[in-house]
């Protein structure tokens, strides 16, 4: 084994140039947690002003900024970058190869963000304020009566539509072609299946938004009519088109969360993942379906019935191979040598809330149904149920789970414990009585409301009051670990785990698996 | 495609070949979703929208049996100064009949405007069984300063009509698009 290894540079450069997965791993997960904060501080500007019925915090203008820009850069700047993170840092090792596939071209994904994210933020200053048409931006609001700022925002969106086909096309390359000897397709981890699949559909549809938001562009200031009806064009057009990049992006939202939560169970019940060929199968169908279901965005927009009975029964399909995903974490649960760690207790966390917004998202495929769901607060509480207690909360126990390997020192339990039960409760309370003003007939991005609707309103902002002070709690726990966590230097931190990750030193070497591992025990399989 | 390369490192190949795949998903937005989106309209008929030019009428055998209502609306969009409506509300047609009605625009202002009419048909099912042979939705009009006019449309709704639909609302909404002239230039 050649030993001219080299640790990391040093300086502000190291970060700017470094080709390494891990360092820029790093920067992604600091990144996305960075705009998850602010994200929610627009949520806590939502939240406050909704605290009450009537206006006393915000204008309705500004309030329509703070609820688009959550939006977008929940999304686009914590949710998907986060888990770009987490493929970046483990992907390789997992797979027992070197780096990732395009190093270079890593740095560039991630480096085009923080610009990116500065451009949309500094809307807010803008002549005519920020994007305030939702982060759905149909059209003619996005182009005929837009802020001048759209042309910012379309800019943003186009930056960061290039890093997330970067991202994908190196996770592509990498797995496809840098796996260890001996590691199959079949032997890799569930979460490089999930992210394999998740970048197969980042290629397919991010280009998509880029062509929605291009004909935006066009429409605004080169005279086309893509969207106007004036000139001949179709509003109605713009939102098949968002609706197909749409709805395989809350899927590439997830199938990564579905990933970790298929590494954390298993470790922490001492069994291995129930099913793992029927997980690939599931998380492949779910991704094949996701193409085929867009309109039940759109049931209320005129369609005729033969549309809407195929987008119904085809989104009532998803369940199916969801379900199965379910329930092989359940069963990997039962009989399982079970401890409940933090990590474990998100992931637990994550199998009854996801469920229940897996729920309501079957409630809202009914497309006769949803003529009454469709834009109220009903959607909110799904959506948040299965990306805040879904993703977010996936994301999260990852990162309880893997910060010890990546940094030699364990998180305080007793304040993890405390996170996970302040957050479980907090978002409980903001996001359940939603469905209920919903049902009532509260309708989304309104700024006031209906004096009946003002019980559950408050109930709801109190929650998001609490969930939103326990991330600052997560974020202590993180910096306080990095800085002067107890250390740890078993290659296997959870007596559970497996997998080419936890066969390294920790904290993990700068660089790993220079020569390629004996590939001697199927990663997570039976 | 396993012995086409592009280049000698096999992660290089599969990130280039990827890349083709990105670039025809941004074409397909263009190239298929915006045409297949318009045919389809036209094709089945739906989404309310009618033909932006002329039906060319056959002879055919009106179908005394049955008296359709048919409603107009006109509607201004947003910041359109002209006076705009109908000549009549309604009207009750025999399917096959041709039968023709004129809509009032007046221009209020001191500049010469030109507008778009841009029709829509309530039920949308009812839009395959409307036929304008003439109608001022066709062209652009332009009316000078305080000029107004009365603008024609020419209508045969089709024999084959489903016999559940009894009344057809057309709506006009009318467009300002005096800046809308040159090709390329915006008056954003």
């Amino acid at each position: 084994m050649g030993d001219h290894h080299h640790g990391p540079a040093t300086g502000v450069t190291r970060w700017l140039f470094t080709t390494n997965h891990k360092d820029i791993g790093t920067m992604y997960l600091w990144f996305s947690f960075a705009m998850f904060l602010l994200g929610g501080f627009f949520a806590m500007v939502i939240r406050a002003e909704l605290f009450q019925p009537g206006m006393q915090l915000v204008e309705p203008a500004f309030f329509n900024q703070m609820t688009t820009l959550h939006g977008l850069i929940m999304v686009f700047g914590a949710i998907m970058p986060s888990f770009v993170g987490l493929a970046n840092w483990l992907i390789p090792m997992m797979i027992g190869a070197p780096d990732m596939a395009l190093p270079r071209m890593n740095n560039w994904s991630f480096w085009i963000l923080p610009p990116a994210f500065l451009m949309l933020a500094s809307t807010l200053f803008m002549e005519g304020g920020a994007p305030a048409f939702g982060w759905t931006f149909y059209a003619p609001l996005s182009t005929t009566y837009a802020a001048p700022s759209v042309t910012f925002f379309i800019f943003a969106i186009h930056i960061l539509g290039v890093s997330s086909i970067m991202g994908s096309i190196n996770i592509i390359a990498t797995v496809m072609n840098m796996r260890a000897p001996g590691m199959t397709y079949m032997k890799m981890p569930l979460f490089v299946w999930t992210w394999l699949i998740t970048a197969f559909l980042l290629v397919a549809v991010m280009p998509v938004l880029a062509g929605a938001v291009t004909m935006m562009l066009m429409d605004v200031h080169f005279g086309t009519s893509f969207f106007s009806a004036a000139g001949g064009g179709d509003p109605v057009l713009f939102q098949h088109i968002f609706w197909f990049f749409g709805h395989p992006e809350v899927y590439i939202i997830i199938l990564p969360a579905f990933g970790v939560v298929s590494q954390i169970i298993p470790a922490f019940s001492r069994k291995p993942l129930f099913g793992y060929a029927s997980m690939v199968y599931a998380t492949a169908s779910i991704a094949f379906l996701s193409f085929i279901v867009w309109a039940h965005h759109m049931y209320t927009v005129g369609m005729p019935v033969a549309g809407e009975l195929f987008f119904m029964y085809a989104t009532m399909l998803i369940a199916v191979p969801t379900g199965v995903k379910v329930f092989n974490w359940i069963t990997t649960m039962w009989r399982g040598a079970l401890s409940f760690e933090t990590p474990m207790l998100f992931c637990i966390g994550f199998l009854v809330l996801f469920t229940l917004g897996g729920f309501t998202g079957l409630m809202l495929s009914i497309a006769p149904a949803d003529f009454q769901y469709h834009d109220t607060y009903f959607v909110v509480a799904h959506f948040h149920y299965v990306m805040v207690a879904g993703a977010v909360f996936s994301m999260t126990a990852a990162v309880y789970f893997w910060l010890p390997k990546w940094c030699g020192r364990m998180y305080n339990e007793s304040m993890g414990k405390a996170h996970f039960w302040i957050s479980f409760i907090g978002f409980n309370i903001t996001f359940f009585p939603q469905h209920f003003v919903g049902l009532a007939g509260m309708p989304r991005r309104i700024p006031d409301y209906a004096l009946q609707f003002a019980d559950f309103n408050m109930m709801s902002s109190i929650g998001a009051f609490i969930y939103g002070a326990s991330q600052l709690l997560f974020l202590y726990n993180v910096i306080a670990t990095i800085v002067a966590g107890k250390r740890v230097s078993d290659e296997k931190v959870w007596d559970g785990a497996e997998g080419l990750e936890w066969t390294v030193a920790t904290p993990a070497p700068y660089h790993t698996f220079e020569e390629p591992p004996l590939v001697p025990k199927p990663a997570g399989t039976i | 495609m396993a012995s086409f390369r592009l280049s000698r490192a096999p992660a290089v190949d599969t990130a280039l070949k990827l890349l083709v795949v990105a670039v025809a998903m941004f074409a397909f937005v263009f190239v298929v979703m915006v045409p297949l989106y318009n045919v389809l309209c036209d094709a089945l008929g739906i989404n309310g929208k009618t033909a932006g030019q002329a039906y060319t009428a056959v002879p055919a055998v009106v179908d005394e049996s049955r008296e359709v209502t048919v409603q107009f609306v006109a509607i201004k969009n947003d910041g359109m100064p002209w006076e705009f409506s109908p000549g009549v509300r309604a009207v009750r047609v025999h399917p096959g009949a041709s039968n023709g009605v004129v809509f009032h625009a007046q221009n209020p202002t001191d500049s010469d405007m030109v507008a778009q009419a841009i029709p829509s048909i309530s039920p949308s099912r009812a839009a395959a069984f409307f036929h304008k042979t003439e109608c001022f939705c066709f062209d652009q009009q332009t009316l000078a300063s305080r000029a107004d006019a009365d603008m024609a449309l020419q209508f045969i709704v089709d024999q084959g009509l489903p016999q559940d639909i009894h009344t057809i609302t057309l709506s006009y909404t009318l467009f300002d698009v005096t800046n809308r002239l040159s090709e390329g230039l915006a008056a954003r």
